[in-house]
């Protein structure tokens, strides 16, 4: 019977505390609702605002620390707005939308004049924030800070590491270069995809066929469709000396126009500039799939003895691959992209795999411009693994210095 | 001087579009877009090029018989009628007016775009096709692909039990090891590839793209 008693007292005891406790929870947070709405929260400090660095001009980067009532203290801040103006007693407007978190912003106005929210360079701005909290009349300004002034860098330093890495790739091609000029042989290492070529185009001679020459849906400024002109070249030369035909299908005009001077100037260096037709390359479409669809009715009628893709390729390139298995004509593809690599390597009987498409004019012309520039290629290659190592080695030493400096933001 | 003309533009402006990638001030961002818009010119140059290499290379066909030329009538009936709608009839020639005329819009949402969508779903067929050749063990490579493909495969088979989570695992590292590596050794190649290429083109040593040897 007395355990009893102890044990209901006991019960009892837990309810009136909890009960008690629950209460002070309740009657704290009415007390801070009513603080928060009649006391101003403290504002943000330390405000400081610098030119964004590293860009066009026309943009203030901004930071602050939190508010003591951000988090802490009254609780009562929600967000930050930052206002400016051009005069520490002007009329401040609104730069930002609410800022929850944060302590740095960047300021940031159009560059061109009449444009919406033109920030003029080398104008004196002054800054404030202003915490805020749920109630819009309740909120508190930092200090004002000012004057500061944006303008534009003649240097991106954020980009140092890129300018390092050309001007030493500049002076391994240049050094490798001279060294070809200067006798030294330099190995190059057989390209399978690359001496098919010779021995397709024979093929096509002997079937008395012609040769399809597809380069791509790459702009005359991909430099995958430039490496491409360079085959172009070699393959128009070869077919114009064998007396073969060449249909060269075309997806944007201005490749197609430097595809016939291509052409035109590798049939005069044959020795066969009247066997030259001016309709061998000829503009298709620029629609992707029309396009396709133009170059797969080549393939069915004319059944040429061999395809070469060599350029920018995206999806079509397993439709043209495998519709050129369906013609049963040899094909010979290079392309730079590594999502379709795959698709070439299942359908083609040879693949350029990569920089194979760059590599192939200096396998092509083998001169020794070309060939110093390609055992460049092989040193900067050796360089940046070895830069990968150590970059990895001192981040597992918790290091970040050679991360960061190789990291190119912006 | 028809030799050296195209060289040392490319070089300068080759060079300038090198240095401007280091430079972020408006000056240099509007070079940069002065460049741009030059470049959207020509190509509106050039589109009336295409237009005419295909109107006459189509035409020949037709005018000469020559096997297929029905193909080429299509070509054209569809080239111009597009353009005849395009333009408004022929009615407005300055002015976007004709990209809502009903024809323009009504043939090219019930005609060019299934079209479009047809060959776009031939891939389907054509990756079925192609990996059936693939797949075949022929030798160990074709093996490992095998292996691999089925492995990634077998990764969304629910029907596995236990060894989906093993699965599921195994088919994660050979996406994000070997797989990754070997893009990545791929893509650092073709970054270094296009690198020398467009130094070769600025400093004069690669100049097939200007028709010369």
């Amino acid at each position: 019977m007395r355990l009893k008693l102890l044990f209901l007292s006991c019960l009892l005891l837990i309810f009136i505390c909890t009960s008690a406790f629950t209460q002070d929870e309740a009657v704290v947070a009415d007390s801070l609702e009513t603080t928060a709405e009649t006391i101003s929260p403290a504002p943000a400090t330390s405000l400081t605002a610098i030119d964004k660095p590293d860009d066009h001009g026309h943009g203030i980067d901004l930071s602050w620390e939190l508010s003591a009532d951000d988090g802490g203290g009254l609780m009562s801040v929600m967000g930050y707005m930052i206002y400016r103006a051009t005069s520490p007693d002007g009329s401040y407007e609104a730069r930002s939308g609410l800022l929850l978190n944060v302590t740095a912003y960047s300021d940031v106005g159009a560059m061109n004049e009449g444009e919406n929210d033109y920030m003029p360079d080398y104008t004196d701005y002054y800054y404030k924030v202003r915490a805020l909290t749920t109630d819009s009349a309740v909120f508190a300004d930092s200090e004002i800070l000012g004057p500061v002034q944006s303008f534009g860098q003649w240097f991106n330093w954020k980009r140092l590491s890129v300018l390092l890495l050309v001007a030493g790739f500049l002076f391994l091609t240049v050094y490798f270069i001279q060294k070809a000029k200067g006798g030294a042989k330099l190995f190059v290492r057989r390209l399978a995809g690359i001496e098919a070529v010779d021995e397709a185009i024979g093929r096509a001679t002997e079937m008395g066929k012609p040769i399809l020459y597809v380069l791509g849906l790459g702009t005359a400024a991909d430099i995958a469709t430039i490496a491409s002109y360079t085959i172009l070249s070699r393959v128009a030369k070869k077919v114009a000396e064998y007396q073969t035909g060449l249909i060269v299908p075309c997806y944007d005009p201005i490749v197609m126009a430097i595809a016939q001077e291509t052409v035109k100037t590798s049939y005069m260096n044959a020795g066969r500039a009247d066997a030259y037709n001016e309709d061998m390359v000829y503009f298709v479409t620029n629609q992707q799939f029309a396009y396709v669809a133009g170059v797969n009715g080549v393939m069915l009628r004319d059944r040429p003895a061999t395809n070469i893709y060599m350029g920018k390729f995206y999806a079509e390139s397993l439709i043209l691959a495998e519709t050129g298995v369906a013609a049963g004509s040899i094909q010979i593809a290079g392309t730079d992209e590594i999502s379709q690599i795959p698709f070439f390597v299942v359908a083609c009987d040879y693949t350029l795999i990569g920089e194979e498409l760059y590599a192939a004019s200096a396998y092509l012309g083998k001169e020794p411009l070309l060939l110093g520039s390609l055992k460049a290629q092989d040193y900067a290659k050796a360089c940046l693994i070895f830069l990968a190592i150590i970059g990895f080695i001192t981040l597992m030493f918790g290091y970040h210095g050679i991360v960061d400096f190789f990291h190119v933001a912006g | 001087m028809k030799r050296q003309l195209p060289l040392a533009m490319v070089f300068i402006f080759g060079f300038l579009m090198i240095i401007q990638y280091f430079i972020p001030h408006e000056y240099s961002e509007w070079v940069n877009a002065f460049l741009m818009d030059w470049m959207m010119i020509i190509g509106v140059f050039a589109l009336a090029l295409g237009l005419w290499s295909l109107t006459r290379v189509s035409w020949d066909k037709v005018r000469q018989k020559k096997p297929n030329w029905g193909y080429s009538i299509v070509t054209l009936a569809g080239l111009f009628l597009m353009m005849f709608f395009g333009f408004d009839y022929f009615r407005h020639f300055s002015t976007a007016v004709g990209s809502d005329n009903y024809m323009y819009i009504h043939f090219y949402r019930h005609i060019v775009i299934p079209i479009q969508a047809t060959m776009f779903s031939l891939l389907a067929f054509f990756i079925a096709s192609a990996a059936y050749r693939a797949f075949r063990a022929r030798s160990l490579l074709a093996t490992l692909l095998l292996v691999a493909a089925l492995v990634i495969m077998l990764r969304f088979n629910p029907f596995l039990g236990p060894l989906q989570p093993i699965m599921e695992e195994f088919s994660v590292w050979l996406l994000n090891v070997p797989n990754l590596a070997a893009k990545r050794a791929i893509v650092i190649g073709v970054g270094l590839g296009m690198v020398a290429t467009a130094l070769k083109v600025i400093l004069g040593i690669e100049r097939a793209y200007l028709g010369k040897d």
